[in-house]
């Protein structure tokens, strides 16, 4: 049974997988936080959908997929940021043109030009082989500066998460924070794409962050749970993955959900009820 | 004339402001000096918001022109109906949140934790550090705003309609807590709806429907003709122990409901 447990640790591809798995579900639950409490979740579902466009062209024009997806999903995150906070039209509204067009462009593009491979499976839905040594550093790159800009700018971006109005009258500038916060979603999506899946991405944001809000009443606290929820669904997940022969995108978010599941069994309707009110903030970036 | 250290911290000349082609505020002249403690009435969609928005910085006048004392420290206390109450943050959270500057750390320094212990039991709450903003009751949760203001040591206090939906012994311990505020010499310029429960006890109002209707102490501006030209509706003013009591003219008016007797 501990043979069978750890055979899989033999290869190198599913050590470097489970590395980018465990460390892509921490900067997703830490990410997840803010995306949650901001009422963000359909900007993290839409973003992802719109880096699989960048990612499709770049696979096509035979550009570096780091380069394409990633210029593709910060000029997308930037670009609904500037739209919702200047409240051209509805930031619901507009994040789903945006985006929508974007995944449908990667999707046609595939069609005409494409072969339905093995990297547009993957990019959709996520899997662990391939993972090379690169993308264990990236993602360990990715997750370090992430959770540095989160370390120093902790008390601006709690401020404009919570009091978006105050916080600007009292010397924050949140336009600033705002865009900040989208280009972290970019690029944590850009990170954690080809072991979550770009369908599936927008679960493990918000995942481990609800959770996390079901057990604790603290913002600080909040962030070290939604973390270790995340890189523990992911470890989980990608040891499944692996023994049940199923993609790891969705072993992982089943993990999740049975995290939540878990935890809900647990705390009952007093962890239900400290997310409730979680939903009525928006899907806007701007301040309320 | 200006009594001797009473400093102008703010001043609106003709202050003109639109959401779209919508004004909300038209030529508003207002000085908010280092003595002051105001209540801004009018209906609802009269600008009071807004006005208190523009004193505060975060909305930037149409027309006209804003001077604001150098280096002016504002606090700003919100509705309560507008607060996130199921945002995970507990009440010492809440307050240390008004420090963004000077320090990077997540964490609170020594010298901030004491800060902030003081503010609390200088509001007393300090009991409630460690609880969540939504386990408190609505005086309390005023208490922990005011707080996060006051950390920022301001110089004019501003607020947002801070006895709404408050019961009475509430309102009467928010009024106390601020006159208390006032006279250890912190400016307060506050919005309210609440004219016999709150406006009338003040020592300044202004009233403001789009335009500044009128101005002064409550004697001269909660008087009939004023109130009309605010509210567009007549009023009728009682005095009690010399504080002006107003009154809905809906009896004269003959506006009251009738309600169908018991047993019909």
């Amino acid at each position: 049974m501990m043979n069978d447990l750890l055979r899989p640790f033999e290869f190198e591809f599913f050590r470097n997988g489970l590395i980018v798995a465990t460390f892509a579900g921490a900067l997703c639950g830490l990410v997840g936080v803010y995306v949650v409490l901001k009422g963000m979740s359909y900007i993290g579902h839409g973003l992802s959908h719109a880096i699989f466009g960048g990612f499709a062209a770049s696979a096509l024009l035979g550009v570096n997929f780091v380069l394409g997806a990633g210029v593709w999903g910060v000029a997308s995150a930037l670009m609904i940021n500037g739209v919702t906070r200047r409240r051209l039209i509805g930031a619901d509204a507009a994040i789903g043109v945006i985006t929508t067009a974007s995944f449908a462009l990667g999707l046609a593009l595939f069609a005409l030009f494409g072969r339905r491979g093995r990297s547009f499976d993957a990019a959709l839905f996520g899997s662990i082989l391939g993972v090379g040594i690169e993308d264990v550093l990236a993602i360990i790159a990715v997750t370090v500066l992430v959770a540095l800009v989160v370390f120093f700018g902790y008390r601006r971006l709690l401020f404009t998460t919570f009091d978006p109005e105050v916080a600007e009258a009292s010397g924050v500038n949140t336009a600033r924070i705002d865009a900040l916060l989208m280009l972290v979603l970019a690029i944590s999506i850009l990170a954690t794409m080809q072991v979550l899946g770009v369908t599936l991405i927008a679960a493990t944001l918000v995942i481990p962050a609800t959770v996390a809000r079901m057990l604790t009443n603290s913002f600080s606290r909040m962030l070290l749970l939604a973390t270790g929820i995340g890189a523990l669904t992911g470890f989980v997940g990608m040891n499944l993955s692996y023994h049940l022969d199923i993609q790891s995108g969705p072993t992982i978010v089943l993990v999740g959900a049975a995290v939540f599941a878990l935890t809900f069994a647990v705390t009952g309707t007093r962890g239900l009820g400290r997310t409730a009110g979680l939903d009525e903030r928006g899907t806007a970036v701007a301040p309320r | 004339m200006r009594p001797a250290g009473d400093a102008e911290l703010v001043r609106l000349d003709r202050v003109t402001c639109a959401y779209g082609r919508k004004p909300v505020l038209v030529n508003v002249d207002l000085t908010v000096s280092s003595r002051q403690f105001s209540g801004i009435v009018g209906p609802s969609g009269s600008g009071k918001t807004t006005l208190l928005r523009v004193l505060l910085g975060t909305v930037a006048p149409l027309a006209g022109s804003v001077q604001r004392q150098r280096d002016l420290r504002v606090g700003y206390v919100p509705q309560v109906e507008s607060v996130d109450w199921s945002f995970p943050v507990t009440v010492s959270e809440c307050v240390l949140m008004a420090r963004t500057r000077g320090r990077l750390l997540p964490w609170r320094s020594r010298t901030e934790r004491a800060e902030v212990g003081e503010v609390l039991e200088r509001l007393g709450i300090d009991d409630l550090a460690g609880r969540h903003i939504r386990d408190l009751s609505g005086g309390q949760q005023q208490r922990v705003f005011i707080a996060r203001a006051l950390l920022g040591r301001p110089e004019l206090l501003l607020m947002d309609e801070p006895t709404s939906g408050v019961d009475v012994r509430t309102r009467h311990d928010v009024l106390h807590l601020l006159d208390d505020l006032h006279r250890d010499g912190l400016a307060i310029v506050l919005t309210t709806h609440d004219l016999n429960g709150m406006a009338a006890h003040l020592p300044h109002l202004v009233c403001l429907n789009t335009e500044v209707i009128g101005q002064g102490a409550p004697r001269d501006v909660l008087v009939p003709d004023v109130l009309e030209r605010t509210y567009g509706v007549r009023m009728e003013i009682l005095e009690h122990a010399g504080m002006p009591i107003i009154l809905d003219d809906y009896v004269q008016n003959d506006n009251v409901v009738e309600l169908p007797e018991a047993g019909r």
